[in-house]
């Protein structure tokens, strides 16, 4: 049974599905820079009359001013109000009435805003989105309504969950002095007083060509695309001002176990949840990443994984468990495991046999059939990905906006089959210390 | 000059994309039907199973029967138990899915071309032939007892259980699907067994296939994968007589944001006016279009990041539902200007301009849908379990595009009925009793 309970189908929002391989993948993918510095990755696939039309940024929350929380999703939603020659609105009305759908999200290192439409559709897309890249208009109005929406929109991920309390808690004690330790969608207190200034100046440093990646997934040639970019998004210029590298402070070296209990009375099901500082996919430089995917899924990767076998089959203490490693991120990114006890478990004995786990794992080793197991699925998940186009052109957005280029995103695949046995337990001694982690409780009542 | 360009743009709408699809009907030689897309250009197969019955075939006082033993299809066949199986569907680089609703159980498997054979015969061992181990039952059992406590301290699945049980009374429906933290704990090894032979049934089974397999290949599978299923001995249950009091019901549950659903009489799929009916619920709440109920409810009020409405199309109850949340002190408003709006659409209609612009965003985006393998294999068996003809993607624009701002607003006076529109509401909502 792989579906199980609510507190965990919302554990890790914000990190990465699963990262698979390309070589079955680049020679339907074409990649290009216009002269004002947008880069565009058309990927091909002509089964279908439909085209996805995504431009994302190189800014997310991570990159806000301090004390203006969750600005990055606060100017998202200013997106679809108007602009210079469109209503507020008409944006998403005038997809809508040419059979298309639109959104657009905000994480901690990028913005996106997507359209899937039919494939002749897709010029008026460009006409649209280039348009909103340097022209929107906002009143005061739009700000104060939609403040309300967005503190709407955090009530209901955020206020109404206890899990999502916990896990906002449980950031803030992991990073002491980066951004990824304040929510996307951010600290109430903040949103309340974000102002039309705010949200235009962010608007005004990071919206620009040459700070955008231009994704068209679908049944669309290069050549298309590159004219169409050109006609649209190649007349605005490059802002000079851009700043030349993501400045955030970085986290120092964490020296001292960190621990924290959430306690709310909403919580049905209390768990245990351990996460670890650790490096992420560079650029030329994903071995070591790679290694630490590996882990995540040797350790917590379903039925068959050590946690799996050792905490729900044989002794019985767990109802779930799971390790994840959300790799792909700008800057240090977090090892994660989980342990979900079963009634009459504590979570003090749920966190030992965590450990104790991760002691026999450390001394025992990766099971070769296992690591082969997982290698032949990263392999077929190659072939399934090309059933699915946009979420190739999710993988290539958030690479390209997370430090990554597209030689590393088709190199991954080589990368991750290349790791061996030792390279996993390697990667393992060096990030499973109990020095760099931060173990969470959430329970209902003080234990 | 920017403007001028797009409105010309705007006004190139007028001809859709077309679906093609090429469904293949195939019946085997033991007398299974399946709908078929052949697509060689990715060596994978996505295979769709539905059974009709679902967690509303549960015996009396076995509430939670099906989805027990729908959790346990996983957990062993054969000579291989929980984690044999497991390693073998890993081996293979295979996926099944298996899923439970109150109407059908659900299998949805992806498999390559290189190992079909393989994976399917784990697959048939899954349906057929599930062990039902003592140590397994106790191990999910508990994972759904986890999950059934979950949703006890959830306001989304508290306002929904609340629902259930007021709209449906004695019918199973009224029962969450998952059972009660009792029924659940009270299942035995035999009421598995029962369950998984009374839902698991040949003569209920819908299938659907995209990929890369031929019909003669699907056909054979056909047999091998269903033939040793049993017949269907359980009668489905009846229809369920709909209590819509009207009203607001409020469940005091102590969190910030209230969940708010709402309820009224919905409509037959069959029925001639279902066309116009779906339309209606697009204008109203629907889906992604620009709605009524966001512009009114989120654009101009700030009320809330969501409110939806949507026709519920169970097989035994037809109703037509919507939710919406808003912060303690605001819902009131929210269900008021909710309640306002069904009002003035069931006396005023919709505009010919609204009508227009649901119809252009409903024929554009309906091509858009056919797009992956995984996707034209779940609409092909949804459509079957509907009773659609195999023809009915090649017409189904032509059936929105045939309905009069007269068949609409007709069916805004026939249909909407405020009075009996009835809200539950869970938190502490201010103003509302």
């Amino acid at each position: 049974m792989k579906r199980f309970t609510a507190v965990l189908a919302t554990l890790m929002t914000f990190s990465q599905p699963l990262q698979a391989a390309d070589h079955n993948t680049s020679d339907l993918v074409t990649d290009f820079t216009l002269d004002n510095g947008l880069e565009v990755v058309v990927i091909e696939d002509h089964r279908a009359p439909v085209v996805v039309h995504m431009l994302w940024y190189r800014a997310g929350s991570a990159d806000e001013p301090v004390g203006q929380s969750g600005v990055a999703h606060f100017l998202e939603h200013l997106l679809f109000k108007g602009t210079e020659t469109l209503e507020p609105g008409e944006f998403s009305a005038t997809v809508a009435k040419n059979g298309g759908t639109d959104n657009a999200f905000t994480s901690y290192d990028y913005t996106g805003y997507y359209q899937r439409v039919a494939a002749d559709r897709l010029e008026l897309m460009m006409k649209m989105e280039s348009d909103r890249m340097v022209n929107i208009r906002l009143t005061e109005e739009d700000i104060e309504t939609e403040r309300d929406v967005i503190l709407e929109e955090r009530n209901q991920r955020v206020e109404n969950s206890a899990s999502a309390l916990f896990r906002e808690q449980k950031r803030a004690v992991q990073y002491l002095n980066h951004r990824y330790g304040v929510p996307i969608i951010g600290w109430r207190h903040e949103m309340e007083e974000l102002s039309i200034e705010d949200a235009l100046s962010y608007y005004g440093t990071y919206y620009s060509p040459n700070n955008a990646i231009l994704v068209v997934a679908g049944d669309v040639t290069p050549d298309q695309v590159e004219a169409l970019a050109q006609k649209y998004y190649g007349v605005i210029p490059a802002n000079p001002d851009l700043p030349t590298e993501r400045l955030r402070s970085q986290e120092p070296p964490q020296t001292a176990a960190r621990r924290m209990t959430f306690v709310d009375p909403r919580v049905a099901q209390p768990y245990v949840s351990r996460s670890y500082l650790a490096p992420e996919r560079n650029s030329g430089d994903q071995a070591e990443a790679a290694a630490l995917r590996m882990l995540s899924e040797v350790l917590g990767g379903g039925q068959t994984a050590v946690m799996a076998e050792k905490l729900q089959f044989e002794t019985q203490q767990a109802v779930y468990s799971g390790a994840f490693y959300g790799g792909t991120s700008l800057d240090r990114t977090t090892f994660d495991l989980v342990v979900v006890p079963t009634p009459g478990v504590s979570l003090e004995e749920a966190e030992a046999a965590m450990d104790q786990v991760l002691v026999e794992f450390l001394q025992e080793g990766v099971d070769e059939a296992h690591l082969e197991r997982i290698k032949t699925q990263i392999r077929a998940s190659e072939i399934y990905a090309r059933d699915d186009v946009e979420g190739l052109a999710n993988r290539y957005g958030r690479s390209l906006t997370q430090g990554l280029t597209v030689q590393d995103v088709q190199a991954w695949p080589n990368v991750l089959q290349a790791v061996t046995a030792e390279d996993i337990m390697a990667a393992a001694r060096k990030v499973l210390n109990p020095k760099t982690s931060v173990t969470g409780y959430l329970m209902a009542e003080e234990g | 000059m920017l403007r001028y360009c797009l409105i010309a743009l705007t006004l190139i709408v007028t001809t859709p994309a077309r679906a093609a699809v090429d469904i293949q009907p195939v019946t085997s030689p033991g007398g299974f039907e399946a709908w078929l897309v052949e697509e060689h250009s990715i060596p994978f197969v996505a295979l769709e199973l539905r059974f009709k019955g679902g967690a509303a075939l549960d015996l009396p006082g076995k509430k939670g029967a099906t989805n027990l033993m729908v959790g346990l299809l996983e957990e062993g066949t054969g000579d291989l138990d929980a984690r044999g199986f497991a390693r073998e569907v890993e081996g293979l680089a295979a996926s099944f899915e298996y899923d439970v609703y109150d109407d059908a159980v659900t299998v949805s498997a992806r498999f390559l071309t290189e190992n079909q054979d393989e994976a399917l015969a784990l697959l048939r061992g899954s349906l057929v032939a599930p062990r039902f181990d003592e140590d397994a039952v106790e191990r999910v059992r508990g994972q759904v007892l986890s999950a059934i406590r979950s949703d006890l301290k959830s306001p989304r699945d508290i306002a929904s259980q609340a629902m259930s049980e007021l709209l449906y009374g004695d019918h199973p429906y009224a029962l969450p699907l998952m059972g009660t933290l009792d029924s659940v704990e009270a299942l035995s090894r035999d009421d598995l067994v029962t369950a998984h032979q009374n839902s698991l049934t040949r003569d209920r089974v819908y299938v659907s296939a995209v990929g890369d397999i031929t019909a003669d290949e699907l056909s054979a599978l056909l047999d091998s994968l269903l033939a040793d299923l049993p017949e269907a001995t359980v009668p489905l249950p009846g229809p369920a007589s709909l209590n819509l009091p009207g009203g607001t019901e409020v469940v005091e549950f102590e969190t910030p944001q209230s969940v708010a659903l709402f309820a009224q009489g919905g409509i037959e799929r069959e029925d001639p006016d279902f066309f116009p009916a779906f339309i209606l619920d697009l204008i109203i709440g629907g889906g992604s279009f620009e709605s009524r109920l966001m512009e009114e409810v989120r654009e101009k009020r700030g009320l809330t990041y969501g409110v939806y409405s949507f026709l519920a199309d169970k097989d035994q109850a037809k109703l037509w539902m919507g939710s919406v949340a808003s912060a303690n002190d605001r819902v009131a408003q929210a269900v008021s200007v909710i309640r306002d709006e069904w009002s003035k659409a069931a006396e005023q209609g919709v505009t010919a301009e609204e009508l227009q612009d649901a119809k252009t965003y409903l024929t554009g985006a309906y091509p858009l849908r056919f797009d992956s393998n995984a996707s034209i294999a779940n609409i092909m068996v949804a459509m079957q379990m509907d009773n659609m003809p195999i023809d009915y993607i090649a017409t189904r624009n032509d059936r929105v595009n045939a309905v009069t701002l007269e068949d609409i607003n007709r069916v805004a006076k026939r249909l909407l009925d405020p009075e009996a529109l009835t809200f539950v509401v869970v938190g502490q909502p201010v103003g509302l009793e």
